[in-house]
């Protein structure tokens, strides 16, 4: 049963007063009249809303950096550890990767096929890039004995920053889903919902790196 | 239909947050959108890491000039490709937005507030070894 179906019957048990008038004879309201807003608008918006609750969740691992990151036990320091050139490489990664995935959902929406396909794919390449140096960064801390373990800025680093490259990952799992889901089944209308969902997921986490690499990298550089 | 209506109404009318008005919009036109969007961002970051990495700006300035320049780029990123405008028929994810903000201000700062108080009122580690003696 989908909302499409019930408001082409001509009623609507969703909306307050677009039923049959009741026997006391209740005037509509005036919203009545209007109609419901399209599934696509409705499952977007429900998207961003979850997008919004991970950005508070973001924000929690961001609050508990910000105490913690002069706590560092006697052990390396942010200016110690980063690299500026990594992080630079890094951040223009997602960059690229998100106007790619603007470019791909323009292709979806065009039913242009060389246009999604590229896009997704340099979404996905450029997101890779992004996460080989993610975890080439962490497996080089690891190495050199400045591990989560090490003290209390590098436990809410890693928290902080692996929680973004988990995104990431779940990310580029979801891009290949819908670039063989699209292949699969074409530009179907639910296809296209999920794949709205998605370029919003993808541009939501490059916001999410443009906190990270101005707290932790750049201010943990500069001070 | 009245523009002083104010509530949860999602109607045909609303824009899906990162939608884009379909109609008569070319893919060239959705391109540039999107084009704009890398090069202020793009040029937003360059200026963030030279700041960060120069020694010809004031350094007690610092801080906060990243922080503007950071919420600057999450506004960029905001308009140009997540499509969360301010015209009327995004109401809903602009006020849905404005309560994360909200929500995350309250938290951030809470917590730093909150302590950096207690950092203040805590007995260092050397004074407990001192009261032991």
């Amino acid at each position: 049963m989908s909302i499409a179906q019930e408001t082409t019957r001509g009623y609507e048990p969703y909306i307050v007063g677009a039923g049959p008038r009741s026997k006391a004879g209740l005037p509509r309201f005036e919203h009545a009249e209007r109609t419901l807003a399209s599934k696509r608008v409705i499952s977007a918006f429900g998207f961003w809303i979850f997008l919004l609750s991970d950005i508070i969740m973001f924000s929690a691992f961001f609050a508990a950096y910000a105490v913690l990151s002069g706590e560092t036990a006697g052990g390396p320091s942010g200016k110690d550890l980063f690299s500026i050139t990594r992080v630079a490489i890094e951040t223009a990664c997602l960059l690229l990767s998100s106007f790619a995935c603007g470019v791909a959902s323009i292709g979806a929406r065009a039913r242009n096929d060389s246009m999604y396909y590229g896009g997704m794919t340099a979404t996905a390449l450029l997101g890779a890039a992004f996460l080989f140096l993610e975890i080439n960064e962490f497996s080089g801390l690891i190495a050199q004995g400045a591990g989560p373990t090490r003290s209390a800025f590098l436990s809410s680093f890693f928290a902080l920053v692996g929680c973004h490259g988990l995104h990431v990952t779940l990310g580029l799992l979801w891009l290949l889903t819908m670039m063989a889901q699209v292949f699969a089944k074409g530009y179907r209308a639910d296809i296209m919902r999920r794949i709205l969902c998605f370029a919003l997921f993808w541009h939501t986490l490059d916001i999410i790196w443009v906190g990270i690499f101005t707290v932790v990298y750049l201010m943990g550089l500069a001070l | 239909m009245s523009d002083t209506e104010i509530g949860l109404h999602l109607h045909e009318s609303d824009l899906a947050p990162g939608d884009e008005r379909a109609d008569g919009r070319e893919i060239a036109e959705g391109i540039r959108g999107y084009l704009i969007g890398l090069g202020l961002a793009t040029l937003i970051t360059a200026v963030a890491f030279f700041v960060s990495w120069t020694s010809l700006v004031w350094q007690p300035s610092i801080p906060i000039a990243l922080m503007v320049l950071a919420i600057a780029q999450m506004g960029v990123h905001l308009v140009f490709f997540l499509h969360i405008t301010t015209g009327a028929e995004s109401f809903n994810n602009v006020l849905a937005l404005a309560f994360g903000v909200l929500i995350v201000f309250l938290l951030i700062v809470g917590s730093l507030w909150i302590m950096t108080h207690l950092n203040h009122n805590m007995v260092s580690m050397e004074q407990m070894i001192q009261m032991q003696r």
